[in-house]
């Protein structure tokens, strides 16, 4: 049961990762990246290659990381004019055409046997403790990944961001280079999904094209979407809960009687999207509210029903 | 007219859109340290004049001079990173930010704006912040909108949102700004003080260019007035010259004299 739990909780620590990259890119960016997963594939593949090639774990990890943000920013460029479904389009078939890629380029992937045997880091060394040693590894990067983000996104930087996914053309009079910030929120983004997919290959030792399908696209927008889609701390919550969600259902719907293997797991699926809808019923938000940097003048709380705005149309006569 | 010094200057510009003429050669020049107004009936190419000068239009020809520099066809942020702030007629901003939040967004030549700046240099970063805070404390008291800067801009009324277009506008630090009415939809008391904000605002030495139909404003406001008509300069002068000439009473109005 426990190495069950760690085994979860390592995984959680990965959607933790790839969440905070669409914080940034969707919920403080506005670019609907539906290709997440294409760069966790690259990520992964990248790092597994360059292990199996030889060098050490962490350059591994850095060039996947590197890798996932360079091919997310050219893409993020070639279609720069591109915006909300149009993007999410886009970004769903690049995804699909790293998959195929994978699939089909047998002599660098093996295709569809994927690749297997990928160095796990200091296995040999801790033998039994590897899980434990991973899961805190994975929780110390999601911990430094979003210190740096809020750091980040406390700074003038997120604010030029936030009005960039606000209104481009008013970013734009108040002189902040709209592409630029465009490029560096998705191909930061992007670089967290490769440094999740490279993670996750030393974690499992394999993988292949069928790991990365659009299902986990969708799961980490469904954990940033119940978590709070602009929020770091939405990220992490809504990962856990997320995975929370994937394994109760796993239980519960064996509790079931009369239904064989098939069912239950449809069942599953059906009760994860039942959970998405009652969230965007009863709490559209997500966890963690929207939050405003404040002015620290204090002299007003604002909120939907602030006095001040029914005030001054009375003043205004408007 | 002295071309000497002119801060703005705007050469046969015309522009298209679909089968429709909105700009067909239209020039004139803005003198530093003036109030300038710019009118002309519905349809002039008022606005679209400024969203070419602006940088929000790339589809014309013809050029714009700014300071000196030439901006034709500049990308917005350069436009306004060279001291020419425009605001919008539909006072627009980012739906999801506060008041505080825009104000602090003109702020110009922010360190902080680069990722890596952002996380190399923090006590610069946290320095220049500090400043624009009181700037925009400065700014909000001036304008009124002090009691309401943690609102989000979609809870103001329209006349504080068009003090916000006014307010933002100044955090640019700019040399001259373009105002696309700012009295449109707003109380007549109100007028009143944005009128003398936009006064003081210019003694302050920043060069105004304002598109305005309130006609008793353009006569308290403005030095000079430029009037377009059909997407072209018509004539400029003072507010009674121009408003005695029958050419500009005739587009305006509307009316065929004779």
């Amino acid at each position: 049961m426990i190495s069950y739990l760690i085994f979860v909780g390592t995984i959680a620590g990965f959607y933790s990762l790839l969440s905070l990259g669409l914080v940034k890119a969707w919920g403080q960016g506005g670019l609907v990246n539906l290709g997440l997963v294409g760069f966790v594939g690259l990520g992964a593949y990248t790092s597994a290659l360059l292990s199996g090639a030889g060098y050490p774990i962490w350059i591994d990890w850095i060039a996947a990381s590197a890798v996932s943000a360079a091919v997310g920013v050219a893409l993020c460029f070639v279609v720069r004019n591109l915006r909300g479904d149009y993007l999410a389009i886009v970004t769903l078939g690049f995804a699909e055409i790293l998959r195929l890629a994978e699939t089909n380029e047998k002599w660098l992937t093996k295709g569809s046997d994927g690749i297997s045997g990928i160095v796990a880091p200091l296995k040999n060394h801790l033998g039994d403790n590897f899980a434990v040693f991973y899961l805190v590894l994975t929780w110390v990067l999601v911990g430094i990944v979003a210190f740096v983000l809020n750091w980040l996104l406390r700074s003038p930087f997120g604010r030029a961001l936030r009005a960039v996914r606000d209104d481009e053309q008013v970013a734009a009079v108040a002189g902040k280079s709209v592409l630029r910030l465009k490029l560096q929120a998705f191909g930061i983004g992007a670089a967290l999904s490769g440094l999740g997919g490279a993670l996750y290959a030393h974690f499992t030792s394999y993988i292949a094209p069928d790991v990365f399908i659009t299902q986990l696209t969708i799961y980490i927008f469904l954990a940033v979407t119940v978590g709070g889609y602009t929020r770091l701390a939405g990220a992490v919550i809504g990962s856990l809960a997320l995975i929370a969600l994937l394994e109760a259902t796993r239980f519960v719907a064996a509790l079931v009687p009369g239904l064989d293997a098939v069912q239950i797991a449809s069942l599953r699926e059906f009760a994860i999207a039942v959970t998405l809808i009652l969230v965007m019923q009863l709490r559209p938000d997500g966890a963690f509210r929207m939050s405003n940097e404040r002015s620290g003048l204090g002299a007003s709380r604002p909120g939907p029903d602030a006095c001040y705005g029914k005030k001054a149309v009375l003043d205004d006569g408007t | 007219m002295t071309t000497s010094a002119s801060l703005l200057e705007v050469d046969d510009i015309r522009a298209r859109f679909g089968g429709v003429r909105a700009l067909d050669g239209a020039s004139f020049s803005v003198e530093a340290g003036t109030i300038t107004g710019l009118i002309g009936p519905n349809g002039a190419g008022k606005t679209t004049i400024f969203n070419c000068i602006s940088g929000l239009v790339d589809g014309f020809s013809g050029a714009v001079r700014f300071d000196g520099a030439d901006i034709s066809r500049a990308r917005p942020e350069v436009v306004s990173r060279s001291g020419l702030v425009r605001s919008f007629q539909l006072a627009r901003g980012c739906p999801l930010m506060t008041v505080f939040e825009h104000l602090m967004l003109y702020g110009p030549r922010q360190a902080g704006e680069g990722v890596f700046r952002a996380l190399t240099s923090p006590g610069a970063v946290r320095r220049q912040e500090e400043e624009l805070r009181e700037r925009s404390y400065a700014v909000a008291r001036r304008l009124r909108l002090d009691h309401v800067l943690d609102n989000l801009v979609t809870d103001l009324s329209g006349g504080q949102k068009k003090l916000l277009e006014i307010g933002r506008v100044l955090l640019a630090d700019p040399k001259m700004v373009l105002l696309d009415e700012p009295m449109a939809g707003v109380n007549p008391t109100l007028v009143g003080e944005i009128a003398e904000q936009l006064a003081a605002i210019g003694e302050s030495g920043v060069t105004i260019l304002l598109i305005e139909h309130e006609m008793e404003l353009i006569e308290r406001l403005c030095d000079d007035v430029i009037v377009m008509a059909d997407g072209k300069f018509l004539t400029r002068g003072s507010f009674d010259e121009v408003t005695a000439d029958r050419r500009v009473q005739e587009s305006y109005l509307g009316v065929q004299l004779q």
